[in-house]
């Protein structure tokens, strides 16, 4: 995926949201840390601009949360930082790669610690399955079928200080 | 000492007896516990039938070593060390006589724990045990103990040790007193009041564990006390185990007053410093980090370990003669009480099977020379043991043959696990020391040995 | 000299940061990446604190056991606190009611806790040392030091490092002044460490009895390490001119026994932190206590609990830190994963 199709599925991501939820109405948007923060902060400029309503965006961090730190080197652990109820609110959980959905699990432990959302929904820009999981994203920039060996790397400019998304056929990446 | 009969000829080894300023190459011939003949060459057609002949090369002989200041812990303590463990642990070490410390249980402050004492070495059977009486009852610093039937009984001298005779006045009754049985009196120098018991030396490395400090003054003052009682009193005093610089200037300007005044040195005060309760590693800047090896209990004795200034002070010390004699103080303990936080553990080095080793260090540095070595482990002691040890520390022929055979450049690692002693912790738990006595004869009777040709006793 | 001619292994030195740290004895081994990432968690750690629900799953499963042989209410209750909000099991063990009086053996006793299953054993002892002696002596058990003899607060310090970092926003270039007594003190000696490491000037200040002599000479200037910054005064207004931080230390009346000082009332005079001293300090200079304090003594009511006084707040962020340091100990072995 290229810098120019990442805005697009943004884009197209942010009409179906507005689509499904009715437009602004209680609708708050929740990215994960690290990169599905800058996504989320994306969607919402993108619907700011579609309907002239901004959205709030909170940060999650799932560290506290996950059942598999130690398959990974340690996470940091960082603030989570969702500055309103979730109380009644349509929740988009965002994130970046969606992959065996343990992340999301965690998400959805540490969101309900925060409060009952009306309803939960998540976004994320790729979909690689490999599912462990019965999880599934309601919105999804694109469907990239992987070998489980693969890497997905996602970069946005926020973090990575570049675009794009990228598979590898081993390695490195995170 | 049983009387053997068997002979050993000891051939061709490096002969060293300070006794006789000599050092050379020749036999040595052992015939019913005495000294029979030392030579360049004895010849075969001389040797009375049975002989063992050892092979010396590259092993010095000399005499075997004294040790002025051990704890055999018997009676009372017989889990921590008996008469016989620390008898095989001497020999191991070379030493062939033990001067025991009387704090006991009961204390040896009166004869018939004297008699138990030297009845119990003589069933042991292995090196010569002379007894140290109390200076005072129960080792209590209130009423003198009655020397005089000590002295009859066969105590060496008198001292209260681990206690500190602290009453000034007591201590000078107690020389007085002594002086009239010809026999001294040994201190531990401690003032109890400003050393308040502290585990380590005062200084950085109690700044840096936050240990409760003994400051070297606390040793000083009752020594500089001692030396001017001694003066006053003319009764022979010993200082045991001074540990600081000050306490050996003290002392040499007391032997240059000509006062009756005799020191000794540990082998751990001499080789090893306060670093070594933080960690072996710890010679570097405070700021070091500590390990899981800090809070070392098998580097608590008292007196603490000192700094390296101390340390080179008591062996330039003992390269004058300004310190008479080493001596262990070897003072064993059960696992059990040293297997505990740093405050709780019990003070105390086990040192008869790692002292000769270690100061070997010395000697294979250059700091200290191997004849002032030996002379301070056979010649030095006898000044404190006067008549009592007449005859000892000597090759002399017709002298009791104690005898040790060591090999200067052997290597071996300490292995408490491996001490006869039933003091298994060491602070040189896995040290490579080079030097190591291979054997050890006391009175004719092979107590050690790891000589081929050469039986020790119990396997015969 | 027989010192420095045997061959030690340098031993490894581990850290939180890669995993590899099991012990949390003293900060004498904590490199500057290793605080840092404590004091980031702690940042996570306070934000779960100020929820309405204040738990997490992390810890779920796991054993931390406070074995205290010493009294002590907010350590104690600070790490219990930490360890439940993060959903560990918290087992608490004193010397009443349980083998440790009976007379077991410190050994015996951590080995049984370590048998039982225990992952993390917080512990206060009297005795300087007392954890290493334990650590050394498990193998699976991770030791904290909940306070040792004179020797070490690890984890007061890191909440002390925690409130100056947020209250200042930066710990390196503060001048910290500790005064009292420093000879007796854990938490001044871990806070040397900490702060030194952080880059913090430190001053220590006390009567001279209750200086280490090493420090009063200033033989620690010429030792190479990072304590060769620190400062050394007996005057209390000299320590306090432009101090950003005031940590005024707990005096004990057994000091006074023990022939340290004349009387309290002397000391209280010549060294409590009080409102004109403190204006010595920089202005809105931060108060810090470890606790518990001697209103009246070492530190004026006044300024106890004065606008200046962090004293509530070490409290609070002391749970944020704990927190951290139990996630980052244990938060990432699981049982049956390697």
């Amino acid at each position: 995926m290229s810098a120019e199709d990442m805005r697009r599925a943004i884009a197209r991501i942010a009409h179906e949201i507005l689509e499904r939820n009715r437009g602004t109405e209680d609708l708050v948007l929740v990215g994960i840390r690290t990169r599905g923060l800058p996504l989320a902060r994306r969607l919402a400029a993108r619907i700011l601009e579609f309907e002239g309503r901004p959205v709030p965006v909170g940060a999650l961090d799932i560290g506290l949360y996950r059942d598999d730190v130690s398959l990974h080197s340690r996470p940091i652990v960082h603030t989570s930082d969702i500055p309103f109820p979730v109380d009644a609110k349509n929740v988009v959980l965002v994130d970046d790669v969606l992959f065996t959905g343990r992340s999301i699990r965690a998400a959805m432990d540490a969101l309900t610690d925060l409060g009952r959302p009306r309803t939960v929904q998540l976004a994320v820009l790729v979909d690689r399955g490999h599912r462990e999981l019965p999880i599934r994203a309601d919105y999804v920039g694109k469907n990239v079928p992987t070998a489980l060996q693969e890497e997905i790397q996602v970069r946005v400019e926020e973090v990575d200080g570049g675009e794009g998304v990228v598979i590898c056929s081993s390695g490195e990446g995170s | 000492m049983t009387n053997p009969t068997n002979s050993i000829l000891i051939r061709n080894a490096r002969i060293l007896d300070p006794s006789q300023g000599l050092d050379r190459a020749g036999d040595l011939l052992i015939v019913d516990g005495r000294i029979s003949k030392l030579a360049a060459a004895i010849r075969d057609g001389s040797l009375p039938p049975g002989t063992q002949v050892v092979d010396g090369a590259g092993l010095v002989a000399c005499p075997g070593f004294i040790d002025l200041h051990v704890h055999l812990r018997e009676p009372g303590y017989e889990d921590h060390e008996t008469i016989a463990t620390g008898g095989q642990a001497a020999a191991r070490g070379g030493f062939t006589t033990v001067c025991a410390m009387p704090n006991t249980r009961p204390a040896m402050d009166n004869a018939s724990v004297v008699d138990y004492v030297l009845r119990r070495a003589r069933e042991a059977n292995l090196v010569r045990v002379l007894p140290i009486g109390c200076v005072t009852k129960e080792r209590a610093g209130q009423q003198l103990a009655e020397m005089w039937e000590l002295a009859q009984a066969g105590a060496i001298g008198f001292s209260d040790d681990g206690n500190p005779v602290a009453s000034p006045h007591l201590m000078r009754q107690a020389l007085t007193y002594a002086r009239g049985l010809g026999l001294p009196i040994i201190n531990h120098c401690e003032d109890l009041a400003l050393s308040k018991g502290a585990p380590v030396n005062e200084g950085r490395i109690s700044n840096r564990l936050g240990l409760a400090g003994c400051p070297a003054v606390a040793e000083e003052t009752m020594v500089a006390r001692d030396i001017e009682l001694a003066s006053l009193t003319g009764g022979r005093l010993h200082l045991a185990h001074i540990s600081t610089a000050g306490a050996v200037e003290l002392v040499r300007r007391a032997k240059e007053r000509g006062l009756p005044v005799t020191a000794e040195a540990t082998p751990h005060h001499l080789t090893l410093t306060e670093e070594w309760v933080q960690g072996h590693d710890a010679s570097g800047p405070l700021s070091g980090p500590l390990s899981l090896g800090s809070y070392d209990t098998s580097a608590k004795v008292n007196p603490p370990l000192r700094t390296r200034a101390d340390a080179e002070a008591l062996l330039a010390g003992l390269r004058d003669g300004v310190i008479d004699a080493i001596a262990t103080d070897h003072a064993p303990h059960a696992v059990t009480v040293k297997l505990v936080s740093f405050d709780d553990a019990a003070f105390g080095i086990p040192g008869l099977e790692t002292a000769f080793g270690s100061l070997m260090g010395l000697v294979h540095r250059g700091e200290l020379p191997l004849d002032t070595l030996v002379a301070r482990m056979t010649q030095g002691p006898l000044k404190l043991l006067g008549e009592c040890g007449k005859g000892l520390g000597s090759l002399r022929e017709g002298s009791p043959a104690d005898v040790v055979l060591f090999n200067p450049d052997q290597e071996w690692v300490v292995r408490g696990a491996e001490f006869a002693s039933k003091g298994k912790l060491t602070p040189l738990e896995g040290v490579t020391l080079k030097g190591r006595g291979v054997a050890t004869i006391a009175g004719g009777r092979v107590v050690f040995s790891e000589v081929a040709g050469l039986a020790a006793a119990d396997d015969s | 000299m027989v010192t420095g001619s045997f061959k030690v292994a340098a031993p490894t030195r581990s850290s939180l940061v890669d995993g590899t740290r099991r012990h949390v004895l003293d900060l004498d081994d904590f490199s500057l990446e290793e605080i840092n990432l404590v004091l980031t968690t702690a940042d996570a750690m306070r934000e779960v604190l100020g929820r309405e629900v204040k738990k997490v799953p992390t810890l779920r499963g796991k054993v931390v056991v406070t074995l205290f042989y010493e009294a002590s209410t907010r350590t104690r209750v600070s790490f219990e606190e930490a360890g439940k909000l993060l959903s560990a099991d918290v087992i608490n063990v004193s010397s009443s009611g349980s083998s440790v009086e009976k007379g077991e053996t410190l050994l015996n006793t951590v080995r049984t806790l370590q048998a039982t299953g225990a992952d993390v054993i917080v512990t206060r002892h009297p005795h300087s040392g007392a954890p290493y002696f334990m650590a050394r002596n498990l193998e699976t058990a991770s030791v904290v030091n909940g306070g040792d003899g004179w020797h070490a607060h690890p984890s007061q310090a890191l909440l002390d490092l925690y409130t100056i970092q947020r209250r200042l926003g930066r710990v390196r270039g503060a001048r910290v002044a500790i005064i009292g007594d420093i000879t007796h003190s854990r938490v001044a000696r871990s806070n040397l460490w900490g702060l030194t490491t952080a880059g913090a000037g430190v001053v220590l200040c006390g009567p001279p009895t209750l200086l280490p002599q090493e420090f009063l000479e200033g033989s620690h200037q010429h030792d190479g390490g990072p304590l060769a910054s620190v400062e050394v005064t007996t005057r209390v207004e000299e320590a306090l001119e432009g101090a950003d931080v005031v940590m005024p230390l707990r005096l004990q009346l057994e000091r006074q026994q023990a022939g340290l000082l004349p009387t309290l009332r002397e000391y209280s005079k010549m060294y409590q932190v009080d409102e004109r001293r403190l204006k010595r300090a920089k202005p809105g200079a931060l108060v810090m206590h470890p606790g518990p304090m001697n209103e009246g003594i070492e530190i004026s009511p006044q300024v106890a609990h004065g606008a200046q006084s962090m004293v509530e707040e070490q409290v609070h962020n002391g749970v944020a830190v704990r927190m951290a340091l139990l996630y980052l100990l244990i938060g990432s072995r699981q049982a049956g994963v390697s």
